[in-house]
């Protein structure tokens, strides 16, 4: 057990560092293809441009006089139509081999989650063993082993995109999609929505960690458990102010389907759809003011709650770890 | 002056005082439109830098995050659809007469139509900015963003409105296709077409195409918002995606709508300043109809990250990627061009060269976002945005900026100044650069599309200040650019006629009237008359070719035959008149009374733009002449009046009704498309049953053979029958729109219920509504007739009508089998 706690220890003293957003630095394998593809066609884009203007500015600058006609039509067969028929011919082959490997589905078996799209913020729940464990805007992965995604919506479309692990896929009403690919770094990742959703679409984000395997056991153990009562003053609140009607907390009440479940909401990164970090202070502001924090969003404030109250409310959602 | 010339002055005089505003001659609304598309421009920039302002630091609250999704969206909308699209109409009605030859379009009344049109659409969609109603769902208006979760109105504003602006763009496209085809000098053969007209043939056959499937969408979409008819609902059969398909078939045509009317200025400069012809013109003609026709088939590249199968995503990538061989035959023969001739320096020559280098940047980057990996990351990232300017600034503001600086002296009469145009293309170029080269890397590092704000771990902050500093020295630009339109040392120049020596004919009209255009109608034997054919300036100025006259005082123009350019007719255009104006103002009413949901003023709106379209066919066109033939000069004898596909008109309305059509084949389309997503598409409704559809069908069917017969009656001068043909027809024709609505009628088929009663009733409202419109026409036809607008020999109007009868029975017969014979067929009954 010793070593685990040591590795969640490190861990949390990475993921104080931001996470990473980038498709450059890419910690799956989908993602590293695409990466090197980009490298490549961009060298190969860069050649052709310097050659294109260099022969502008040929033109333009350094030539005197005018050119044979015969020959110049040479240039505009090679130019126009052979270069650019066997650069493109190559081009076909060289990225479209691995397309059917990009699309292809995770192995049977595999760890499957379904993420859900909704404004502004994702449900996830882990498919493990024919049952549902629900969570929300956060999602640890094992590393170096396949995950199959299902994606949906329940509103509009949003797109389900962590630049370092992978392409994006968008999430559509009334469709299911699909998106697997396999980890291979362990680290933080952060995930955006990238097809365009309403008004908070700039604030729809998600965190992604990739841990080693028996840390992922242990987180998602932890996660599979319903939280206990304690009969807290926050726990109190939380009940009796309707909290409850849209939020689930599981051990506490299980009727709110509409928002985040917040069964384990402490031990998440960040809180309100991936943009705050998580800790007292910002529990205590989204429930003081979500709607500037967030504009439109579902939730009301619950400006109406004494200091005290929200205090408690606050130190309570943070306990849930 | 000679009192030939005078006489043409007169017939072609512009209206002074407020009635300036009838003008329909095509330079005048040319002008207006050309205007009126760069105030559109600018007032897009102005929202681009609000935009730029937000971003330039992270977590900025200098917009709201509902402030910056209302100028995003609009931005996008204004600079596609009330500037480039517009932007282009607007240089050809201007200057493909004089290009051609000709002194006006065919329906130079229809371009100004076109041109009130774009105006009040215009009008009405921007300022809803200023009342915080603005649309908000982004360009591309996805639902169910834009319908079931996008409350308010700002979505309808874009709905209709740009509906509106569509119509018009449509009408100018008709203009600018029978103005290629028909309107040419004599002797302007289909090879000797300046290469500009080629272009601009394949971008109107474009847009014919490419905007009915966005009218259908939007048809879809606003039926779903305004009645609760579920196209975009996946609770109620609906699909998101189809949306999808419709705006992007339209979409990505669309970019080659905007960026090859600007390749056809290049291609028109660049010859110019290399004194000789344009290297391998045939090539460039097959390259422009090639890239026009892969276009179409290149959608779905946008929809890479839905999730459509494997398969689909290699055909269309695979597809997306050979247009680059187009597009370098083009680049590359302009390159050619240069290179055999003698360039001469000059502004429009670094616009044009500035323009191709950056426009290569965004064709790169397009070869590396069609390949369906690369665009996984890609998509709807600011790799995006980079890449979509580079391809429209480059491939279009470059080359428009080029062709002001080139045509100045066509239309002003003097050039404008070298010095600040050279200072202009630099901070053009260079703020451009500044601006979008970071957004490449922005987008990659993970940030996404129409955000109003990003965090500052996203690591991307010092890339969207460049970006936003970039856009400033673009603006100030830009700036440069309007002072040196504006600046009062302009009006002392002296005037300078063809300053820059070019050989194609539209620099013939600058020595001249503006207004009359060319003096006398060329024999044109060669691509560039001017430097090829000898004396031609001196012999066009004094009027030794075709109509140099006007004893009738009357407005007219040339047609020729569409291939060879024989000549055809003498054909008499209308001049000057309020009833275009009216006629917007009243269809602009329909649309926008629509929007906000008052029925009694759309209704009253619709009516007076039937009444005011009506008086406008009625009194201006299909004008009987006065004598058969008219003696054009040169010992030539010409007839005034032509009927049936010899006309302009006929023209006109095969090619209106061609994107007609096409609408309503995108609306088969969408039945066809719900049927294969949804299994339970067909099983659980009833209706409309065979027989109605079928009666409807067979009705119409009559009609329109009812309609040939009543054309040859009014030919054989057979008045009564004619006039009993013809009633009969209508009232045939009005059956059958009553047949078709009462199939989903008496199944009691309910469009809020489900999708598939909904595009039921669709289809066979847009066919009762078409088949209702050709029972008017037919009396419209018999009215003619009473009022000795039409006879035996001039028949126009039955000619066409009775073309649009074909159309119809067309779309009854489709009706009838897709909503009457499928469910059979598919069910296994049939």
């Amino acid at each position: 057990m010793r070593k685990p706690s040591v590795e969640l220890l490190l861990l949390g003293f990475l993921s104080s560092c931001e996470g990473s957003f980038s498709a450059l630095s890419p910690a799956g394998d989908k993602a590293h293809t695409i990466a090197n593809i980009f490298w490549v066609l961009s060298s190969v884009g860069l050649v052709i441009w310097l050659i294109f203007v260099s022969l502008q500015f040929y033109i333009y600058k350094i030539r005197r006089g005018p050119h044979d006609q015969k020959k110049t039509q040479l240039l505009v067969i090679g130019g126009g139509v052979i270069f650019p028929l066997i650069l493109i011919t190559i081009s076909i082959y060289y990225t479209l081999r691995p397309l059917p490997e990009l699309v292809a589905r995770a192995p049977s078996g595999s760890l499957a989650i379904k993420v859900s799209g909704l404004q502004w913020w994702w449900r996830v729940n882990y498919l493990i063993d024919g049952k549902e464990i629900e969570l929300a805007n956060e999602i640890w992965l094992p590393v170096n082993e396949p995950v199959q995604l299902y994606l949906e919506s329940e509103d509009v479309i949003h797109s389900f995109w962590v630049p370092s692990l992978a392409g994006k896929m968008d999430t559509i009403p009334g469709r299911r999609t699909h998106l697997s690919f396999t980890p291979t770094k362990t680290g933080h990742y952060r995930g955006v929505c990238a097809e365009f959703c309403g008004t908070g679409h700039a604030l729809m984000q998600m965190d992604v960690k990739v841990v080693e395997k028996k840390v992922f056991d242990e987180w998602l153990e932890r996660q599979r458990t319903p939280a206990l009562s304690d009969g807290s003053r926050g726990e109190k609140v939380f009940i009796t102010n309707g909290c409850i009607a849209c939020h689930t907390v599981r051990g506490i009440s299980d009727i709110g389907k509409l928002g985040p479940d917040l069964t384990h909401v402490g031990s998440r990164h960040r809180i309100a759809g991936g943009i705050l970090l998580n800790n007292k202070t910002s529990l205590r502001d989204w429930i003081d003011h979500t709607e500037i924090i967030k504009p439109e969003v579902k939730m009301p404030s619950f400006k109406m709650l004494t200091d005290e109250d929200k205090n408690h409310l606050a130190e309570w959602l943070e306990g849930l770890k | 002056m000679n009192d030939s010339l005078k006489r043409l002055k007169k017939a072609w005089l512009i209206p002074s005082g407020w009635r300036y505003w009838s003008e329909v001659n095509n330079s005048v609304v040319g002008y207006w439109y050309t205007v009126t598309s760069l105030i559109f421009f600018f007032f897009a920039g102005i929202l681009a830098l609000l935009i730029r302002v937000q971003l330039a630091v992270p977590e900025n609250d200098f917009l709201t995050a509902d402030q910056y999704n209302q100028i995003f969206t609009m931005h996008g909308t204004v600079m596609m659809f009330l500037f480039a699209i517009p932007i282009f109409e607007a240089i050809s009605i201007l200057l493909l007469p004089q290009m051609l030859g000709a002194r006006d379009l065919p329906f130079p009344r229809l371009s100004a139509f076109g041109y009130w049109c774009f105006l009040i659409g215009g009008i009405f969609v921007c300022g809803s900015l200023f009342f915080n109603a603005a649309p908000k769902g982004g360009w591309f208006m996805y639902p169910p963003l834009t319908s079931t979760h996008g409350p308010g109105i700002g979505a309808d504003i874009w709905l209709l409105g740009l509906t509106f602006i569509e119509i018009a763009s449509i009408a100018a496209a008709v203009e600018i296709i029978v103005g290629v085809l028909k309107c040419r000098s004599p002797g302007m053969r289909i090879n000797l077409i300046p290469i500009y007209g080629w272009y601009i043939l394949v971008v109107a056959i474009m847009i014919l195409f490419a905007f009915p499937p966005l009218l259908a969408g939007d048809i879809l979409l606003e039926m779903d918002r305004a009645f609760n008819w579920p196209f975009f609902d996946a609770n109620r059969g609906g699909d998101p995606l189809l949306w999808q398909h419709l705006f992007w078939i339209f979409g990505h045509p669309e970019v080659y709508i905007i960026f090859l009317p600007s390749i056809a200025l290049l291609a028109t400069i660049i010859p110019t300043f290399s004194r000789v012809h344009l290297v391998g013109y045939s090539w460039v003609v097959l390259s422009a109809v090639g890239t026009g026709f892969l276009s179409f088939g290149l959608w779905v590249h946008h929809m890479f990250t839905t999730g459509l199968p494997g398969i689909t995503l290699g055909i269309f990538s695979a597809a997306s990627q050979a247009v680059a061989i187009p597009t370098g035959v083009q680049l590359f023969c302009f390159l050619a061009t240069l290179l055999i001739g003698h360039v001469v320096k000059s502004v429009p020559m670094l616009f044009a060269l500035g323009g191709m280098a950056t426009f290569v940047i965004g064709g790169l980057t397009g070869v590396m976002l069609a390949i369906a990996p690369f665009d996984f990351q890609a998509h709807d990232s600011f790799f995006v945005v980079g890449h979509l300017h580079y391809v429209l600034i480059g491939g279009s503001i470059f080359p428009i900026l080029a062709a002001v600086y080139y045509y100045a002296p066509l239309i002003w009469g003097y050039k404008l100044s070298d010095k600040l145009g050279k200072l202009c293309f630099w901070l053009v170029l260079i703020g451009f650069n500044v601006t979008f080269f970071p957004m490449h890397l922005s987008g990659l590092l993970g940030m996404p599309r129409r955000v109003f704000t990003y965090s500052d771990e996203m690591g991307v902050s010092s890339l969207n200040l460049i970006s936003t500093i970039g856009s400033f020295t673009l603006a100030l630009g830009f700036l440069v650019f309007l002072w040196d339109l504006f600046r009062p040392a302009n009006k002392k120049k002296p005037r300078e006629d063809n300053p820059w020596k070019a050989g194609t004919i539209e620099w013939l009209t600058g020595s001249q009237d503006q207004t009359v255009g060319i003096r006398s109608i060329p024999i044109v034997k060669t691509r560039y008359p001017l430097w090829d054919q000898p004396h031609f300036l001196q012999d066009v100025s004094e009027g030794k070719f075709y109509l140099p006259d006007a004893l009738e005082e009357k407005r007219e123009t040339l047609v020729t035959s569409t291939l060879d350019a024989k000549l055809v007719q003498c054909l008499r255009v209308p001049g000057p008149t309020f009833i275009t104006l009216y006629s917007a103002l009243f269809s602009g009413g329909f649309f926008i009374f629509a929007t906000y949901h008052w029925w009694t003023a759309t209704l009253i709106s619709g009516l007076g733009a039937v009444i005011c379209i009506t008086y406008w066919c009625w009194s201006g066109t299909a004008w009987i002449p006065e004598k058969e033939k008219k003696d054009i000069g040169l010992g030539v004898e010409l007839p005034l009046y032509k009927s049936g596909p010899l006309a302009v008109g006929w023209w006109a309305m095969f090619i209106t009704m061609l994107a007609d059509i096409t609408a309503f084949i995108s609306l088969i389309f969408g039945y066809f498309f719900y049927w294969t997503i949804n299994e339970n598409f067909l099983q659980p409704h009833t209706g409309p049953g065979f027989f109605w559809p079928m009666v409807g069908g067979i009705l119409i069917l009559i009609s329109t053979g009812l309609t040939y017969f009543g054309k040859s009656l009014n030919n054989k001068n057979k008045t009564f029958s004619f006039y009993l043909i013809l009633i009969l027809s209508a009232l045939t024709s009005s059956g059958g729109a009553y047949a078709f609505i009462m199939g989903p009628l008496v199944y009691k088929m309910s469009p809020t219920s489900h999708v598939y009663p909904a595009i039921v009733w669709v289809l066979v409202g847009w066919t009762a509504l078409h088949a209702v419109l050709g029972s008017y026409m037919q009396l419209y036809c018999i009215a003619r007739r009473v009022g000795g607008k039409m006879t035996a020999r001039y028949d126009a109007d039955i000619c066409n009508v009775s073309l649009y009868t074909c159309f119809l029975a067309l779309t009854a017969i489709l009706t009838a089998l897709v909503v009457g014979g499928f469910p059979l067929f598919a069910q296994g009954t049939l």
